[in-house]
């Protein structure tokens, strides 16, 4: 158990986006959550890390626990949690910088300075996100260069640079073409033996492909959680199965 | 697992960030307080000058005694004036950059002209009008000299103000009604631009502060020393605020004496000419509020 | 084509029987309307360049003819000008040369602090402050130079006299404290919309990663505004060089190259303003103002077109490595 969020609520203003929402997510595992656009997935996603501070005139209720301490506690530090939780955005957005500079950006942050250090974590983030055979020889070249495809392993890579436990995905596919799908989700595959992957999809084979536990949300509320095999095979609720045949969404 | 230093470093981090933004609220309280400064300064020292008579007489005795209404009808005369230059020929000019023009040369060439004119130094467009209308085309210094040379230095502003007025309306309106037939200028004329007037508007009454408060285009082009009579044709000179004050301060024997008409003076053109930008904003901020596309 | 005048277009027209004739007749008419429109709006467009050759032509007309009597060299690096004198002198360098200081002294404190109050008021502030913040950096554009001038003269001269024990509160400093009040707007209404215009996504990122506010507005939001923050600081120094009140109300006057930041200087526009009324018709002097105005100009020009192709070229490629 790396994350549990419990009776979770949040509001945009007066609008309540999620209800009650109680979760476990397990260690070096890939979680998917699934559910109709508006559902509230990504917004859970992005509590998991605070992202949703950067909105104005949103609140939160209940607790979220990483590894055991909870992350809304007054004394816990936004960036801190942001750092070893990492996130992957729908559309890729790397850094109008340097391939390289946008691998570095996080660890100098984190105070490495060493040359050499940086240099070798360069290497094996992109490496680890199977980039590094692409752009080893045009390190230095703007990232803004390289294809759609291209640029979200780049930001896998530069989330994987500072060393995170979780890496959140929100649609990570969303924006791109089926051989680049293909390859991010491959790579998720080889990621989920270092690292726990939460990721958000409204794409249902995809998440029957790559996740181990699937979460199905509608209209703001948690409504099955279980093993991805069981949901797609043999959900317990009438709405997931409505959802999953296609019956609605 | 950033190792142990972790802590300290971010103790660090978050000091750097205190500071920083320390310094950024104390710029923005500086530049507040540089114009309240100036504001409640010149009501210090001019309030007391503001009467009846300073508003409605002609200077008297040299310029050392009486009021500024010359100067103040001078100043309304050329603002207008500006303004029938400048809003038709700038609203026309953003309705062909917006609605009709094309990425191309001829569209480049205009971009970079508007820009550079709305670049051109005032003083620089008084020579201008100096060496066009008063000597070129012989209007003399005059209302009209004046008006024109200050039409044309608020011109881009205008059509900067009107064509993101214009670009604001949403294409869905003009979609719509081009798809009912209707010619492209009837739906400029009957869609688009009445939506983007309260836009256009504020574009203008901007530009109006803008050429009320302008000393530099007027001085070789419309303005006079002194002048005890009003205006009677477009060909007379006149007295204009900006410059009042700047004769007041600079020339003539009596600098000292006449310091409390120099603060009403600039009081008076301060108020007209903040009231008037107020005006504009305040108008935006409501058009926006009520905005519902 | 059924544009019936008069109907309002988005109520479709009662359809009146019309025949072919007519309202092919009608089609014609309206095409030509349009066409005319289209031309009549284009030249009228244009005269925003045409106005821009007609300054370069007659500040040419008055000012080329002081060339006849001085060489163009002697005219810009001269270094007296005592247009009055017999014979009389038009060296322009002490005008440049005070043209020169007031504007970069002025742009040293007016860059950080309209990049600052950019900095606030687009990635710090609060809405309701930054409205208001907003609003005064309006107001602050919309201060008439004269009164800044005045401002200038009545208060911050005699002030900057005692405290420094100075020959004359009418000095370099003065006019550059001034001169910044009136570059601030233009430098942070630039600077905002540039940082304004980058990319939530980058902030998002640079977020997520576990950066500080601080970190992403330094790192990542004013590097990817680098473009419009430059096109920023040019203009306000455009800005600054141009205007004229300030520096004849308080720049002091002399035309002498200074020699401490506390003496007097005379810019080139404050020489224009100031000389002008007094100069003879097409007189040496006459032209010789003119000739000035050609030399201000045609520096304005040359800063307005550099931050004109700096914007451009950035709004093609995006702002690349940096």
């Amino acid at each position: 158990m790396i994350i549990q969020t419990k009776n979770v609520d949040f509001f945009y203003g007066a609008f309540r986006a999620l209800t009650d929402v109680t979760l476990d997510f397990k260690k070096n595992r890939v979680t998917a959550l699934i559910g109709p656009s508006g559902c509230g997935k990504s917004t859970l996603l992005r509590l998991l890390n605070r992202m949703n501070d950067l909105i104005d005139g949103t609140r939160v209720e209940g607790e979220i626990l990483f590894e055991g301490q909870n992350i809304y506690a007054p004394n816990a530090d936004p960036v801190e949690i942001r750092q070893r939780i990492g996130m992957v955005f729908q559309k890729p957005n790397p850094f109008p910088k340097s391939i390289f500079n946008n691998i570095t950006y996080a660890p100098k942050l984190a105070g490495i300075r060493d040359r050499g250090e940086i240099e070798a974590l360069v290497e094996e983030s992109l490496k680890r996100a199977v980039l590094w055979d692409e752009v080893k020889d045009i390190l230095t070249k703007s990232a803004m260069t390289l294809s759609g495809g291209q640029q979200q392993r780049l930001c896998i890579a530069r989330a994987l640079a500072m060393k995170p436990d979780v890496i959140l995905m929100d649609e990570p596919t969303s924006a791109l073409d089926p051989i680049s799908t293909a390859k991010i989700e491959e790579l998720i595959d080889t990621l989920k033996k270092h690292y726990t992957i939460i990721i958000v999809t409204h794409n249902m084979q995809q998440a029957a492909r790559i996740s181990e536990y699937t979460g199905f949300f509608y209209m703001g509320k948690l409504i099955e959680f279980n093993v991805t095999e069981k949901i797609f095979t043999n959900p317990d609720a009438k709405q997931t199965e409505d959802y999953i045949t296609g019956r609605f969404g | 697992m950033n190792g142990q230093p972790t802590h300290s470093l971010m103790k660090w981090r978050y000091i750097k960030q205190g500071v920083f933004f320390g310094v950024v609220r104390f710029a923005a309280l500086i530049i507040t307080l540089a114009l309240l400064g100036i504001i409640v300064f010149l009501l210090a020292h001019g309030w007391r000058a503001i009467t009846w008579d300073f508003l409605t007489l002609s200077p008297m005795d040299s310029m050392t005694k009486g009021g500024i209404m010359p100067a103040i009808v001078g100043t309304f005369y050329l603002t207008v004036g500006a303004i029938i230059v400048a809003l038709p020929l700038g609203v026309v000019s953003a309705i062909y950059l917006t609605e009709y023009a094309k990425q191309g040369l001829f569209i480049r060439i205009i971009r970079v002209g508007v820009n550079c004119l709305a670049g051109v130094p005032s003083v620089v467009f008084g020579l201008f009008g100096l060496g066009f209308f008063v000597v070129f085309l012989k209007f003399g210094s005059s209302i009209l000299a004046g008006a024109l040379t200050l039409g044309f230095l608020i011109l881009p502003t205008i059509i900067g103000a009107a064509e993101e007025a214009l670009k604001a309306v949403p294409q869905t309106f003009r979609e719509a009604s081009l798809a009912l037939g209707v010619s492209k200028w009837r739906t400029i004329s009957r869609i688009v631009l009445p939506s983007a007037l309260p836009g256009i508007l504020t574009g203008a009454i901007l530009g109006v502060g803008r050429a009320a408060g302008e000393t530099a285009p007027i001085m070789f082009t419309a303005a006079a020393f002194f002048t005890s009579v009003l205006p009677r044709s477009v060909f007379d000179e006149v007295m204009a605020l900006p410059y009042h004050i700047y004769v007041l301060a600079t020339a003539g024997t009596h600098i000292e004496q006449t310091r409390p008409l120099q603060y009403g003076t600039a009081l008076v053109l301060i108020a007209l000419v903040l009231g008037v930008d107020l005006v504009a904003i305040v108008l935006r901020s409501m058009v926006r509020r009520k905005k519902r596309w | 084509m059924c544009a019936v005048a008069g109907s309002k277009p988005a109520v479709p027209a009662k359809p009146k029987k019309r025949t072919i004739m007519e309202s092919r007749k009608r089609a014609l008419t309206s095409r030509v309307r349009e066409i005319i429109i289209k031309n009549l709006f284009a030249f009228l467009a244009f005269i925003s360049v045409l106005l821009l050759g007609l300054i370069v032509l007659f500040l040419f007309r008055e000012g080329l003819p002081i060339f006849k009597q001085i060489s163009v060299s002697q005219f810009l690096f001269g270094s007296a000008w005592y247009p009055t004198y017999n014979p009389p002198e038009y060296g322009i360098w002490p005008l440049i040369v005070g043209s020169v200081i007031v504007t970069v002294l002025s742009c040293l404190i007016a860059v950080p602090f309209g990049l600052l109050a950019a900095v606030y008021i687009s990635e710090i502030a609060p809405a309701r402050i930054k409205e208001i913040l907003k609003s005064i950096i309006e107001l602050l554009a919309g201060l008439p130079s004269v009164v800044l001038g005045f401002f200038g003269m009545v208060i911050l001269a005699p002030w900057m006299q005692e405290t420094f024990d100075l020959p004359t509160g009418l000095n370099i400093v003065n006019a550059s404290v001034m001169l910044a009040v009136m570059a601030i707007p233009t430098i942070s209404s630039i600077s905002e919309d540039a940082l304004y215009a980058v990319p939530r996504e980058y902030k998002e990122a640079s977020y997520a990663l576990g950066a500080t506010k601080y970190e992403t507005i330094a790192k990542v939001a004013i590097p990817a505004a680098l473009s419009g923050i430059s096109t920023a600081v040019i203009l306000g120094m455009a800005r600054a060089i141009g205007e004229t009140m300030v520096v004849l109300m308080v720049a002091g006057g002399s035309a002498a190259i200074p020699r401490g930041l506390f003496d007097s200087v005379r810019p080139m526009p404050a020489s224009i303003a100031a000389e002008m009324g007094e100069a003879p018709f097409q007189s040496g002097h006459y032209h010789a103002l003119f000739a000035t105005g050609i030399v201000l100009f045609f520096i304005t020009l040359a800063f307005n077109l550099v931050a004109d192709h700096i914007s451009n070229r950035f709004k093609e490629e995006g702002s690349g490595t940096l």
